[in-house]
């Protein structure tokens, strides 16, 4: 009888999972003027609804947790805002900073470090509860920061080019100076193998490389005389290197104020060739697992988006999906892109093996799009 | 031709005045590029913050200098190739006075 009432109970009460949702074709679109995100469904092509009060939004950024179920959303204003996809509500929010330009989740997916410009330096906080864990200050503005396996995170600072890997595996935090990587970085990425972490500089020309798995390693610098025969074009919008593609054995790579993608071969860091493009390249983005990177522009050119094959070099399709065109991010598939267009007031969804708009998804001048499948790569 | 000059300087507006939807774009010019390093609400970013109380001490006719020729070793770029001078002299007034 006892079991009965039991098998009953089970069978009367409505199952937990009854209402679940997967998260692992969802995303989050910045509304950045607005200060609220649109959660998207990637494979409905839906908005599935708004969440607001993030506070200053320009220039945001996000990371998810490691069951996709969380998004740490870094804002402009110092805010660290925890959301939660399932329940669609802000789960916890501390205003960290004065001004903050982005963030990075360690690998265990236990810290959340947001990097500073004012004032400069990292912080470091626990993933669950947003409790302050380490506090490092620098000489400036923090650029560039992201995870490195080990519980570790690299940052470079804008104003003196120090460049540092920071190791929170035990309580007390080891900082570790890696070197200069030369005048004023603007940004930086590390390789998908966690191998190289990548530099670009805005005072000077070139790019820093630093070795991670050997700190002992002096940085090397390549690109160093690229464009010294042209005059530079003012830079309206500083180029992203998160997402920077890698290739066909080379890496993608913005040239600064200038209308050009430079290649550069993986192994040797020698120009193998440039591609002229249609303005200055901001993002440049491989298209997964295919031979292909898409291009946005600055200001004022930003209403196309070029396709490069990495083979040829050669520009093989220019789009114009619509008006300021500020990111793309793709399925991780690659089956299809989502590209923000800010003065349309929406997101549009293109194949890109047609190379052809199938969607459109509204949102507020929407800015960054990042699908969940984030969660899993190192680096994002 | 003679008629036409005294007519267009008439028609000269006596500050930096441009024409209400070439204003609106500038606005959002201001919001959304200027806040791409300034921050969208003019808090400061990479660059430093110019909203009214930060630029006080900022004559608008050193600040319109500034918008057309940026500042040179600096990241700020110069909008000259983007702007007149009417309307870069517009954008310094409204960053000192954005009240409508």
């Amino acid at each position: 009888m006892k079991a009965l009432t039991l098998c009953l109970a089970l069978i009367l009460a409505p199952p937990a999972f009854a209402d679940a949702t997967a998260t692992g074709d969802l995303g989050l679109v910045i509304e950045r003027a607005t200060g609220s995100l649109v959660l998207i469904d990637r494979s409905d092509h839906a908005a599935l609804g708004r969440i607001e009060g993030l506070g200053d939004l320009s220039h945001a950024s996000l990371t998810y947790s490691p069951d996709e179920r969380f998004a740490y959303v870094f804002g402009r204003d110092g805010g660290l805002t925890k959301v939660d996809l399932l329940t669609r509500s802000i789960a916890a929010r501390v205003v960290q900073a004065g001004n903050s330009i982005g963030g990075a989740i360690s690998d265990d997916g236990r810290l959340v470090a947001v990097s500073n410009y004012e004032p400069g330096g990292i912080r470091v906080f626990d993933a669950d509860t947003l409790a302050p864990v380490a506090d490092i200050p620098t000489q400036g503005k923090t650029v560039g920061l992201v995870d490195v396996p080990g519980r570790r995170f690299a940052w470079a600072v804008w104003e003196t080019g120090e460049v540092f890997l920071g190791d929170f595996s035990a309580p007390t935090p080891k900082i570790t100076p890696l070197g200069i990587a030369g005048a004023n970085p603007f940004d930086a990425v590390l390789t998908d193998d966690a191998h190289t972490y990548l530099v670009g500089l805005f005072g000077e020309k070139g790019v820093a490389a630093f070795d991670l798995w050997d700190e002992t390693a002096p940085p090397r610098h390549f690109l160093t005389d690229y464009g010294k025969t042209g005059t530079d074009m003012p830079v309206y919008k500083m180029p992203h290197l998160q997402s920077w593609a890698f290739t066909e054995g080379q890496y993608a790579l913005p040239a600064v104020g200038r209308h050009e993608v430079l290649w550069v071969d993986r192994q040797n860091q020698a120009q193998t060739a440039s591609t002229p493009v249609h303005g200055q390249p901001v993002f440049i983005i491989a298209q997964p697992a295919s031979p292909f990177v898409w291009v946005n522009f600055a200001t004022p050119l930003n209403d196309v988006v070029q396709v490069i094959d990495s083979r040829s070099h050669a520009v093989v399709a220019t789009l114009t999906p619509g008006k300021a065109i500020l990111h793309m991010e793709f399925a991780p598939r690659g089956a299809e892109v989502w590209i923000s267009a800010r003065d349309d007031d929406k997101v549009l969804v293109y194949d890109t093996h047609r190379r052809e708009k199938i969607a459109e998804v509204p949102a507020a001048a929407p800015s960054g799009i990042f699908f969940t499948a984030r969660a899993h790569q190192p680096g994002l | 031709m003679l008629r036409v000059l005294p007519l267009l300087l008439l028609a000269a507006p006596a500050l930096a005045e441009v024409a209400p939807d070439r204003a609106a774009a500038l606005r959002h010019m201001v919001t959304q590029d200027c806040g791409s390093c300034h921050g969208l609400r003019l808090t400061g970013g990479l660059g430093r913050p110019i909203t009214p109380a930060a630029l006080n001490q900022t004559p608008p006719e050193v600040l319109a200098e500034v918008i057309l020729d940026g500042i040179p070793g600096t990241a700020m770029p110069p909008w000259r190739p983007l702007l007149t001078e009417d309307e870069a002299r517009w954008i310094a007034d409204y960053l000192k006075d954005p009240t409508p």
